[in-house]
C-alpha cells in the first residue's frame, strides 16, 4: 500500500508543479501585455483564464487519479 | 489501516460509497453474490440486475450502464431545452425581462465567441456550442449541492448508490468528446475529401519527397507523420472528456471529505462547514470556466475541421 500512495505522491507533485511554473509565465505575460497596453486587458484576462484552464487540464487529470489512488485502491491493496 | 474514528465511523467505506454509480448490467451465472447479512447466493443464470457493490459492478463487465448518470444528464438535458425552448417561443422584441434577459445574455455571450473562433460555414456549430456550454455548465452545478442529501433522500426509496454529478462519470464526458470526435472527422471528410484529409494525416509535418532518388524515404516518412498525427488527432477527445473528468472529480472528492470531517465532532464539523462553503464559492468558477473550455475547444476543433485552404 505504502508504494501506491507514493505514486499518488509523486502524480501530484510533478503535476502541480508543472502547473504552478506554467501559470507563472501566463500570468507574468498578461501582465507585461496590460501595462503595454491597458485598454486590452479584459479581453487579455479571459483568454488567460482560457489557457489557464487548458495548462491545468494534465495536471487535474493526474489529481483525479492520485485521488482514486488513495482513496479506493489504496485501502483495497495490502495494509 | 484504521478506518474507525470514534464512533465507529467507517471513513474509507463512507468516501468509497459516495464514489460508487448505480450500477445496472448483468452479473454472469456462476456468479456468488453476498447479501448484507453475510448469505452466499450462486446464481444459476446470467441476471440483469442493480449491482450491490463495486466488485458486483466490476464483475458486470462493459454492457454495465450508470443509471444515476443517464437519469441526471438526461434530466438535466431535458430542463436546459424546456427552459431556453420556452423562453425562445415567448420571446417579444421589446425590452427583455427577467429570464428572457438571461437566456440572451447567455445566447449572445456564446454567439460572440462562435464568430470569433470559427471561421467556416456551418449553422450546426452554434445551436452545438451552446448545448454544451449549457449542458456542461447544469451538469457540474449538481456539484454545488451536499453530498449527503440526494443519496440520502433516495435511500429512503431503496436506492442504494446516487451519484448527481454526471460529469465526474468518466463514460459521460468521453460520450460527449466522442461525439465532437465523429463530429470532427465527418465535417473533416466533408469539407476537404477523403484524399485532402488523408493528405494532411500523412504529409505532415514532414513533406514526403516525390521526386528523384528520396523517393524511396517517402513511405518512413508517411508511416512517421501518420503516428505523429493521429496521436494528436486522439489526444483531443481524450483529453477533452478527461479534463472535464478531472477536474469535476477532484472537486467532488474535496468536498466528500470535506464532509467527512462532519463526523469527528461539532468542532470539526463547524470547521468543515466553513471549509464547504469556500470550497463550494471556488468551485463555481471551476464549473464555468470547465464549461466554457469545453465550448471554446469543440468550436475550435470543428472550426479546425472546416479549414479548406
Amino acid at each position: 500500500m505504502e508504494l501506491v500512495i507514493i505514486a499518488a505522491a509523486i502524480m501530484l507533485g510533478l503535476g502541480a508543479l508543472g502547473a504552478a511554473i506554467g501559470m507563472g509565465l501566463l500570468g507574468g505575460r498578461l501582465l507585461e501585455g496590460t501595462a503595454r497596453q491597458p485598454e486590452l486587458a479584459p479581453m487579455l484576462q479571459g483568454k488567460m483564464f482560457l489557457l489557464a484552464g487548458l495548462i491545468d487540464a494534465v495536471p487535474i487529470i493526474g489529481v483525479g487519479i492520485a485521488m482514486y489512488l488513495i482513496f479506493v485502491v489504496a485501502p483495497g491493496v495490502g495494509a | 489501516m484504521a478506518t474507525e474514528t470514534e464512533g465507529g465511523f467507517d471513513t474509507t467505506a463512507y468516501i468509497q460509497h459516495h464514489l460508487q454509480n448505480l450500477t445496472f448490467g448483468k452479473l454472469p451465472a456462476g456468479y456468488e453474490r453476498t447479501g448484507e447479512d453475510g448469505h452466499h447466493e450462486v446464481l444459476e443464470h446470467d441476471t440483469w440486475t442493480m449491482a450491490h457493490g463495486s466488485e458486483e459492478a466490476a464483475a458486470m463487465g462493459f454492457t454495465a450502464i450508470h443509471v444515476d448518470s443517464l437519469a441526471w444528464s438526461f434530466g438535466l438535458g431535458i430542463v436546459f431545452c424546456l427552459l431556453f425552448g420556452g423562453v425562445a417561443r415567448k420571446a417579444s422584441s421589446g425590452i427583455p425581462a427577467g429570464l428572457q434577459n438571461f437566456v440572451e445574455i447567455i445566447v449572445g455571450f456564446v454567439d460572440n465567441n462562435v464568430r470569433d473562433m470559427f471561421h467556416g460555414r456551418n449553422p450546426l456549430v452554434a445551436p452545438l456550442a451552446l448545448t454544451i456550454f449549457v449542458w456542461v455548465f447544469l451538469m457540474n452545478l449538481m456539484d454545488l449541492v451536499p453530498v449527503d442529501l440526494v443519496p440520502e433522500i433516495m435511500l429512503l426509496f431503496g436506492v442504494e448508490y446516487q451519484k448527481i454529478v454526471p460529469s465526474t462519470d468518466p463514460n459521460v464526458t468521453l460520450g460527449m468528446a466522442l461525439g465532437v470526435f465523429i463530429l470532427m472527422i465527418f465535417y473533416s471528410i466533408k469539407v476537404k475529401g477523403v484524399v485532402a484529409f488523408a493528405k494532411e494525416l500523412s504529409c505532415q509535418p514532414f513533406a514526403p519527397p516525390t521526386k528523384g532518388p528520396a523517393i524511396l524515404l517517402a513511405p518512413v516518412l508517411i508511416a512517421v507523420n501518420l503516428f505523429m498525427e493521429i496521436v494528436g488527432l486522439l489526444a483531443k477527445p481524450f483529453s477533452l472528456g478527461l479534463r472535464l473528468f478531472g477536474n469535476m472529480y477532484a472537486g467532488e472528492m474535496i468536498f466528500i471529505l470535506i464532509s467527512v470531517m462532519y463526523m469527528a465532532g461539532w468542532v470539526f464539523g463547524l470547521f468543515g462547514g466553513f471549509l464547504q462553503i469556500g470550497w463550494a464559492i471556488f468551485h463555481i468558477l471551476v464549473i464555468t470556466l470547465q464549461a466554457f473550455i469545453f465550448m471554446v475547444l469543440t468550436v475550435v476543433y470543428l472550426s479546425m475541421a472546416h479549414e479548406d485552404h
